[in-house]
């Protein structure tokens, strides 16, 4: 029991990171229609960019943890947004109104871009940063087993419920979000109403990306290590939790990313850690095969 | 519209140097934007575990100088595009001797394919490269028949190219079984395999059917790689035959090929060996795929590419004509696996990775999809553009990458893109693929 519940523990902290990279997937798709393939190479980058900003801060005297983790964020999001925003704007604007798979190979073709540019700017080998946050809180403690919540835990799930309760008042109630919908319900209809699409797409991947590089960055400070190659497991498990989900439905995307967490931990804990990922890809298959719509989505009519 | 004239370029001044300078320094803020601390800042694991770091400012600088001028020449481009500038660049002969050329190029490039071990004799270089362009080919062409004939976009092909592989390995190394015994067999798992994948996958479209098939194609590396009493796991499998010529081995003692032609030994007859069984089998491929097209079958892919719905209004079985997609073109990855392996005489789960699904879908997409002719091409320049790049092995896959996003922003149709419709009242006419509607397949 104490066995489960440390596992249960650890399997939200994780599912919450999976259900913010989702998030972006989820508004790219709703908004565009498209799978971001190179969204988890976006999580990469903001991984990285996270560690890099935080050496550059110890290196310029910024020694306090709490304040400079503060900047690392804010400074993660930034340049990982710009990532997004380029990306975008290179690889996927000029296909707009191009055949259906365009977008999508386009999209494959950045991930190959992303994550070898990291490779060759920053080295193959695995990067370690020792752990920042120390401590937590002990729930309980029988003499056996010792069940705890980390302080890394509690502030990466808090800081994904804060994200996801401003993200959600922003498609609820801004001008802005209000775009957004509008986009996702019909574009040319919102262009003709004289809602600049161009724009609101750029900003939903700015927005994406910004909060992918949150998940890095919370992966980072979680799991202490870091390199090139995270992005393209951890971008199909988030995928997965977007679909699981229900694509384009923003709680879904953080509902799967939940249940992809603690599926993937349990999976580890009481069956095999080597077939850890083949269990996610399945769950992939079977939720597209069976239940295409996911927990939150709405059926998609099909027009003649 | 030949004798449409073209205004002369005006030289490139005043607001228009302008606008491309602004994009310029637009161009070039972002970058450094970008590259600040990616490229500034390198950092690596210490010798005592910690993380060390250290500057790279000259690094940085070019990187910016290089966001300028490519900010600078892409507004000119665009400028001077609008302005008819490649059109006069290709005048009507030029536009003649393209298309006697183009009819030419196949036969041309089958006669040069046949001739090459002979030509190549001493070069086992070149011979090894054609090998393997070759492989390449096979696979663009089998992959055609899903992505190209039927429209299904399948990110998992090397699945496929795995199991034909591992198949032959396996039924070498334990049973004992020749190469040609295995072949057959290889091609009936793989094309098992496609099936198996293409059940489930029926009812999706587009994006998701991509996905599956990845995570599909996926979740076979990983059990190669997990699998170790089977498949030796990361350390692969060793000692495959190497191919004999029908029973007789390529070796020089008494009962080797070259005592039986009474010929001198040289290593070389194995390589040309390989050549021409690789030769022959992606021309089984291609002609198999010719035939097919012509039949209600292959006729049938191509109604499914371009509209789902009215396939099925007209009363083709989707189903089944997913299904013989899959599998056969599974069936040829299988083929092309059978042969990797004897011709490696070792395999390994690396060799499966996403990137070489993305390959050769890179390759079947740069081709034209759907055109034999452009696949074979685009396999050619792929190949030979990675060996160009082999001295510079960590810029091969960057490269393809951002060759992958060129080629779907300039060219989204590929080398060759036209289509020739195989069923025509009196004469074909050729029509640009971008005409084409594609339905949801």
């Amino acid at each position: 029991m104490e066995y489960f519940l440390q596992q249960f523990i650890n399997g939200i902290a994780l599912g919450s990171i999976y259900g913010l990279i989702a998030l972006g997937y989820t508004m790219v798709y709703g908004i565009i229609g498209m799978i971001n393939f190179a969204h988890g190479d976006i999580f990469m980058i903001g991984g990285f960019i996270a560690l890099i900003a935080f050496l550059c801060l110890v290196a310029l005297g910024v020694t306090a943890v709490p304040l400079a983790l503060f900047l690392v964020l804010i400074i993660a999001m930034l340049i990982t947004a710009l990532y997004g925003w380029v990306v975008e704007r290179v690889a996927y604007r000029p296909l707009r109104h191009s055949f259906r798979l365009a977008p999508m190979l386009s999209a494959i073709g950045m991930a190959f871009v992303l994550g070898n540019f990291v490779q060759i700017a920053q080295g193959a080998r695995v990067k370690p940063l020792p752990p920042l946050i120390p401590g937590g809180l002990i729930l309980i403690d029988n003499g056996g087993f010792v069940v705890q919540v980390s302080n890394v835990q509690i502030i990466v799930v808090l800081t994904t419920l804060a994200l996801m309760v401003i993200f959600s008042l922003i498609v609820a109630r801004t001008r802005l979000g209000r775009d957004m919908r509008a986009c996702e319900q019909d574009r040319t209809m919102a262009a003709l109403l004289g809602v600049d699409t161009d724009r609101v797409i750029s900003t939903t991947f700015v927005i994406g990306a910004a909060l992918a590089a949150v998940a890095g960055f919370m992966y980072l400070i979680y799991y202490g290590v870091i390199d090139f190659y995270i992005g393209f497991v951890a971008g199909i498990k988030a995928f997965t939790a977007a679909v699981l989900g229900g694509i384009g439905s923003l709680p879904g995307a953080m509902l799967g990313g939940l249940a992809i967490g603690l599926i993937e931990t349990m999976w580890s804990a009481y069956f095999s850690v080597q077939y850890r990922d083949v269990a996610a890809f399945s769950i992939l298959i079977v939720v597209l095969i069976f239940m295409p719509t996911g927990l939150l989505g709405r059926p998609e009519i099909e027009k003649v | 519209m030949a004798d449409t004239t073209v205004p002369p370029p005006s030289s490139i001044s005043g607001p228009r140097l302008g606008r491309a300078v602004r994009s310029a320094l637009i161009t070039a803020v972002v970058g450094a934007g970008l590259f600040s601390l990616m490229i500034g800042v390198r950092t690596e694991a210490g010798p005592a575990g910690g993380l060390v770091f250290w500057t790279r400012w000259t690094e940085l600088g070019w990187m910016v100088a290089a966001s300028f001028v490519a900010g600078f020449v892409r507004e000119i481009v665009i400028q001077r595009s609008g302005e008819g500038v490649l059109e006069a660049l290709m005048p009507a002969a030029f536009k003649r001797f393209i298309n006697v050329v183009a009819r030419l190029l196949g036969p041309a490039l089958l006669a040069f394919a046949v001739l090459m071990p002979i030509i190549f004799y001493d070069q086992r270089y070149i011979l090894d490269l054609g090998i393997l362009a070759l492989t390449y080919v096979m696979l663009g062409w089998g992959l055609n028949i899903v992505v190209g004939l039927a429209g299904l976009l399948d990110l998992g092909y090397v699945a496929f190219y795995a199991v034909g592989a591992y198949s032959y390995a396996l039924f070498s190394t334990t049973f004992g079984l020749s190469f040609w015994l295995c072949l057959p067999i290889a091609g009936i798992l793989a094309a098992f395999w496609g099936v198996l994948l293409g059940f489930p996958v029926l009812r999706l479209k587009g994006d998701y059917l991509a996905i599956v098939t990845l995570a599909f194609g996926e979740i076979i590396r990983l059990v190669i790689v997990n699998w170790q009493s089977l498949t030796g796991g990361p350390n692969g499998i060793t000692g495959i035959p190497r191919p004999s010529f029908f029973g007789v081995p390529f070796s020089a003692g008494p009962e080797g090929f070259a005592e039986l032609f009474g010929i001198a030994f040289s290593p070389t007859h194995r390589i040309v060996f390989l050549f021409y069984v690789i030769l022959a089998l992606a021309l089984l491929t291609n002609w198999v795929t010719i035939r097919l097209r012509r039949l209600p079958i292959g006729r049938a892919w191509e109604a499914l590419r371009e509209d789902e719905i009215a396939c099925r209004s007209l009363g083709i079985n989707t189903t089944t004509t997913k299904l013989t997609a899959f599998a056969t073109g599974a069936m040829f990855g299988g083929f092309a696996g059978a042969f990797f392996a004897t011709r490696q005489g070792f395999i390994s789960p690396e060799s499966f990775s996403f990137q070489e699904s993305a390959l050769v879908l890179a390759i079947v997409v740069l081709g034209g999809m759907g055109s034999q002719l452009g696949v074979a091409l685009a396999a050619v320049t792929m190949i030979g553009g990675f060996e160009l790049f082999r001295g510079l092995d960590q810029y091969r896959m960057l490269v393809f990458g951002m060759a992958m996003v060129a080629i779907m922003v300039w060219r989204p149709r590929g080398l060759i893109g036209s289509r020739t419709p195989s069923i025509y009242l009196k004469t074909p006419t050729q029509i640009s693929a971008s005409l084409v509607k594609e339905g949801h397949g």
